[in-house]
């Protein structure tokens, strides 16, 4: 997969700005070269401006960072900031690049967003199995000696649903690593029981970018709504797949043109990776990257995903194997999610396979939206998402699929298989 | 003062004691975990609802006064 940002765009990159083209982590004085020093800014300062800039969460969440830090900094006495970077989602790249390419990046959000809340330590959670972050990271720790609390370096568990952040707290704590009962939430009780600031890569990175250069530096580009850029993981028929740096408010066409363009003619989009939605290629074109637009039609961003189906491939086909994969990776923890997820992938197969009763689809819903909402974590809300929105644009390959008729080739959208939890 | 019913989902092992007891607000799914179709418990359902969390082998029921703090199963 290739690593690049959009040239064409004024003001792109910033996050990618500067990226050693080798593959080698930027080192310390490349880094303050591109961006800078790490500014000194005082708490209520930087939180202001990050009110200000509108930033939100970059792990799929979209929530106001600002809210989050206020209310750990609220706290007595918060434990820690925790670098989210598990990225569980198979389909996407981009925290995996910021820490092995970035790495001071994003320690620098994480030094800064420690101070704002008064944290004592930060806790950087890798991928499991990524020992190229591990080694990108450490050399970086081990030459940053103005940094004002200690770093350490924690490998995920596997599987899909480590990266929920109370699975995150649970594993700092000790255990399996495995979503909790919550509220309380991490920011009220996480890492050691105290309040805990959990972030993603690339949210601590952007927050590094607007305290050095400040809210409206950080709103010239996006919209009023959906200010600044944001890494999205592009994949699928394009010809250069890989992780682009974009403006808010930029229409999926061009994201695909980024990405070196569609290599055949499109079938639909997949936006927001496997928690995703699918829609149409014709509508889906012309959305708009913004969190407003996008939940018109029902998406939502997610962590950044965008994968492009192409016409000889099979829409039905590709969503029972990642719903098989999706139920697979429950944590078997909650009923609903350990049988509804399993009942709806096995009669989805059944469906893809053009065997299933007429009114199967209909059943599947029904069990769709019971499982909604109904787990300790939202594991099985991703699911069912991602179900409902397979059955809506495939209809019409669901009635060809009874007549035996699909001549697809399988492109196999990535399932991070050798990880999967049982 | 309101109450609202919660489930513990790591906790529920689907005994169904809580649909036997309470089915005006509590039903089964396919699997037999119970769904609550609304949170909120009405003033004249507030002694049942307290009888199917007494019931709850699992402890998985909880009933929370709003506005009080989240309590942990």
């Amino acid at each position: 997969m290739s690593t690049s940002w959009q040239a064409g765009h004024p003001g792109l990159p910033r996050l990618l700005a500067g990226l050693d083209p080798s593959g080698a982590p930027m080192t310390l004085a490349e880094h303050v070269r591109v961006h800078g020093e790490q500014p000194q800014v005082r708490p209520h300062e930087l939180i202001e401006a990050i009110e200000h800039s509108g930033l939100r969460g970059r792990g799929g969440a979209d929530f106001p960072t600002a809210r989050k830090l206020r209310a750990v900094a609220a706290a007595r006495r918060p434990s820690a900031v925790v670098v989210n970077g598990s990225e569980t989602e198979p389909a996407s790249a981009k925290d995996q690049l910021l820490l092995t390419r970035t790495p001071h990046m994003v320690l620098d959000g994480a030094m800064l967003a420690a101070t704002a809340v008064g944290a004592e330590e930060v806790i950087v959670q890798v991928r499991h199995g990524s020992h190229q972050a591990v080694q990108a990271l450490e050399g970086a720790i081990a030459v940053r000696d103005f940094d004002p609390v200690p770093v350490s370096l924690v490998e995920a568990p596997p599987g899909y649903v480590a990266g929920e952040e109370s699975a995150v707290v649970h594993h700092l704590n000790g255990g399996a690593g495995l979503p909790t009962f919550v509220p309380p939430r991490p920011f009220e009780r996480g890492y050691r029981r105290r309040a805990t600031l959990i972030q993603n890569p690339e949210t601590l990175s952007q927050l590094a970018l607007v305290a050095r250069f400040g809210e409206h530096w950080y709103r010239e580009l996006g919209t009023p709504a959906d200010p600044g850029s944001v890494l999205v993981t592009i994949s699928g028929a394009v010809a250069a797949p890989g992780v682009y740096e974009m403006a808010f408010g930029t229409p999926m066409r061009d994201l695909l043109a980024a990405a070196g363009g569609a290599t055949e003619p499109l079938r639909a989009l997949l936006v927001g990776g496997y928690f995703g939605t699918w829609v149409e290629a014709a509508s889906g074109l012309e959305l708009r990257l913004a969190r407003e637009e996008l939940r018109s039609v029902g998406c939502s961003l997610g962590s950044g995903v965008l994968i492009a189906l192409g016409q000889s491939s099979c829409g039905l086909h590709e969503s029972a194997r990642v719903i098989d994969y999706l139920a697979l990776q429950s944590a078997h923890q909650c009923g609903p999610c350990t049988h509804g997820l399993r009942a709806i992938a096995d009669a989805f197969g059944a469906i893809a396979s053009g065997i299933a009763h007429p009114r199967e689809r209909e059943r599947v819903l029904r069990w769709a939206e019971d499982v909604r909402g109904r787990g300790a974590c939202h594991h099985p809300d991703g699911a069912v998402r991602f179900v409902a929105s397979s059955l809506t644009v495939f209809a019409a390959e669901i009635e060809g699929h009874r007549r035996g008729r699909c001549r697809a080739e399988p492109v196999g959208l990535p399932l991070a298989l050798a990880g999967a939890r049982r | 003062m309101s109450y609202r019913l919660r489930v513990n989902p790591i906790a529920c092992e689907a005994h169904g004691m809580c649909a036997e007891l309470l089915p005006e607000l509590i039903r089964l799914d396919d699997w037999g975990y119970p769904i609550l179709d609304t949170a909120e418990v009405p003033p004249d359902l507030v002694g049942l609802a307290r009888r199917a969390v007494d019931a709850c082998p699992t402890l998985a029921l909880l009933l929370e006064e709003d506005g009080s703090p989240p309590r942990r199963g």
